[in-house]
């Protein structure tokens, strides 16, 4: 039973990270290859706070604490690296980011503080899956919401043409920063919760694998699109390991198996499962 | 000068010298890298998988007790028949669909071949001896090795090589032709297929080659090519991605800057330092140091 508990708690989180990189890959057309930075930021720095500074008040309230250390960590990185990163365009923003991520992660590496490359073990178990799915679901009523704002409506004409944009006296840089900082801080959120169901942090947890993994389930769903965002975390989270239970020879080739299935859907469908869409029951509307 | 301050300057020239070394191997994997993305405008994360592919080739190709030029030839027709393969399967189909698809099958491609590696040739480290034996001279303080030596040599061989190629031979000029605009080139009469399965096959076959080299500084693993692809990546891009002089420039000064960190500070922040330099880069100099400056028209 704790297998599938297990299974359900991650797929919690990565619906949270997903939809966090859906704002500033699918809304605003940022491509951002340092996801797991900002998540790995937002763990850390909630751990040490519940680890080392923890206030002597109840659990729920000091688990909502360590999510907002988590959130202005992450935030904060999210404002030192989008200031001066976000002038750069598409594949140079994409790897300005990786390298961001990588640094993150190396400083981790670096700090005994965090026990280093060792990992930082003993973080108290606050969280639990109420808490993960309560706050996917916070985050899936904010994004819906914000795609109709008039922020939100801005920064998707970012995505669409920059330059139109501009014209129309929309501020690149201000909303560009916005869904960045909203983006890297619902990550660190996401990685508050990570800390405190799993109580064991490991620097590898957060290398580049993991962005790419976060921005494939963004991309496989649909950028732009809320449903596709939640279906994407979803069902790459359950692929492996529904694959792991056939056995035999699909167990052993499952991670083959997983890319070429990435592959043919990507030639396939090149937007995604969804495009930009949503799913909704009433058809013939688009949010 | 104190005692001191001439150790630490021997030391500074050694970790020079070992930098010029392994940023040699950086420059041919990144090159490669910088001539496909100069010709389809494509990140291939694979790339650093066509290097372990030829690496692996190599190794048991050696281990049929064949001679090391054998192996090394293997290696690199092997890493870019695979490259050819990939590109006319994968690349070919999604080129049209836009730069952000490309760019995830480009993972899905490297993804693929690391688990499948592991798969085939199995998780272990496998070494490859050195490809002359070696020796090692001194000067003063400092040791140079005849490997190290004969690195920078193939390095700047193979660079000579490509400015001849590509200024002075037919399908080099297709080439240059091609990277400048390609639909200009293909209404030139130029089978840009053609010549980019070529590049392809030209990148990942000097990969193959580099695989074989580092034999000498680290074992081969199904899982090396992601590392190692990064930071080639990361070298063509300070050098200027697109650009030959360049992704041989930046492998230089990754590998440089690698080798004095972890010396004179920490070896842990050895990987670190080539992120720092790639981000300071791209902030002061976005199209990277010998890069054009592209002008945004509407």
């Amino acid at each position: 039973m704790d297998y599938y508990l297990q299974i359900l708690l991650i797929v919690g989180i990565f619906i949270t990270l997903t939809l966090s990189l859906n704002l500033i890959n699918g809304y605003c057309g940022q491509f951002s290859l340092g996801h797991a930075g900002f998540w790995g930021a937002g763990a850390y720095a909630s751990a040490i706070y519940s680890s080392f500074y923890a206030l002597p008040v109840s659990t729920p309230i000091n688990m909502a604490i360590a999510c907002l250390v988590g959130f202005l960590a992450a935030a904060l990185c999210g404002i030192i690296i989008g200031v001066p990163c976000l002038r750069l365009k598409g594949d140079y923003l994409a790897i300005a980011t990786l390298g961001f991520g990588e640094i993150v992660r190396i400083i981790i590496m670096n700090t005994e503080l965090v026990g280093g490359p060792r990992g930082f073990i003993n973080i108290p178990h606050w969280a639990n899956i109420y808490w993960i799915y309560a706050v996917a679901l916070v985050v899936i009523v904010f994004m819906i919401n914000l795609k109709r704002s008039t922020y939100g409506r801005a920064i998707i004409s970012i995505r669409e043409d920059e330059i139109a944009a501009e014209n129309m006296g929309v501020n690149l840089f201000r909303y560009k920063l916005f869904s960045f900082i909203v983006g890297a801080g619902i990550a660190g959120v996401a990685g508050a919760l990570f800390a405190h169901t799993q109580q064991f942090l490991h620097p590898s947890n957060f290398n580049f694998m993991w962005s790419v993994i976060i921005l494939v389930m963004v991309i496989l769903g649909g950028q732009g699109s809320v449903t596709g965002s939640v279906i994407g975390a979803i069902v790459l989270t359950i692929f492996p390991e529904v694959l792991r239970f056939i056995g035999g020879h699909a167990s052993d080739w499952r991670m083959p198996i997983y890319s070429v299935l990435l592959i043919v859907l990507m030639l396939a469908r090149p937007q995604g499962i969804f495009g930009a869409h949503e799913f909704s029951l009433s058809k013939g509307r688009k949010s | 000068m104190s005692e001191d301050t001439i150790y630490f300057l021997w030391d500074c020239l050694q970790y020079l010298i070992n930098g010029i070394s392994q940023g040699s191997l950086y420059a041919l994997v990144a090159l490669g890298y910088t001539m496909v993305y100069g010709i389809i405008r494509l990140v291939n994360f694979a790339h650093g998988e066509f290097l372990m592919i030829g690496a692996m080739c190599g190794y048991y190709v050696l281990k049929a007790n064949l001679p090391m030029p054998i192996a090394i030839l293997a290696a690199m027709l092997s890493a870019g028949t695979i490259a050819v393969i990939v590109e006319r399967l994968v690349y070919r189909p999604i080129r049209k669909s836009g730069r952000v698809p490309a760019l995830i099958t480009a993972i899905g491609t490297s993804l693929f071949f690391e688990y499948s590696g592991q798969l085939v040739f199995g998780a272990d480290p496998k070494t490859i001896p050195p490809f002359i034996a070696e020796k090692i001279y001194n000067f003063g303080d400092v040791n140079v090795s005849n490997i190290q030596l004969a690195i920078f040599a193939i390095t700047i061989f193979v660079l000579l090589f490509l400015w001849w190629l590509t200024h002075f031979t037919k399908i080099g000029k297709a080439m240059r032709a091609t990277s400048f605009n390609l639909q200009a080139a293909e209404l030139m009469g130029i089978n840009t297929n053609k010549i980019i399965s070529f590049t392809f096959f030209l990148g990942a076959s000097i990969a193959g080659l580099g695989g074989m080299l580092m034999g000498y500084t680290m074992s081969i693993e199904p899982l090396m090519g992601l590392n190692l692809g990064i930071k080639a990546f990361v070298a063509a891009v300070v050098g200027g991605i697109g650009v030959i002089p360049g992704a041989a420039l930046g492998g230089f000064i990754i590998g440089i800057a690698e080798n004095m960190v972890a010396g004179l500070y920490k070896s842990s922040y050895r990987d670190g330092v080539s992120f720092f330099i790639l981000i300071l880069i791209l902030l002061l100099k976005p199209s990277g140091i010998l890069g054009k400056n592209v002008k945004e028209k509407v």
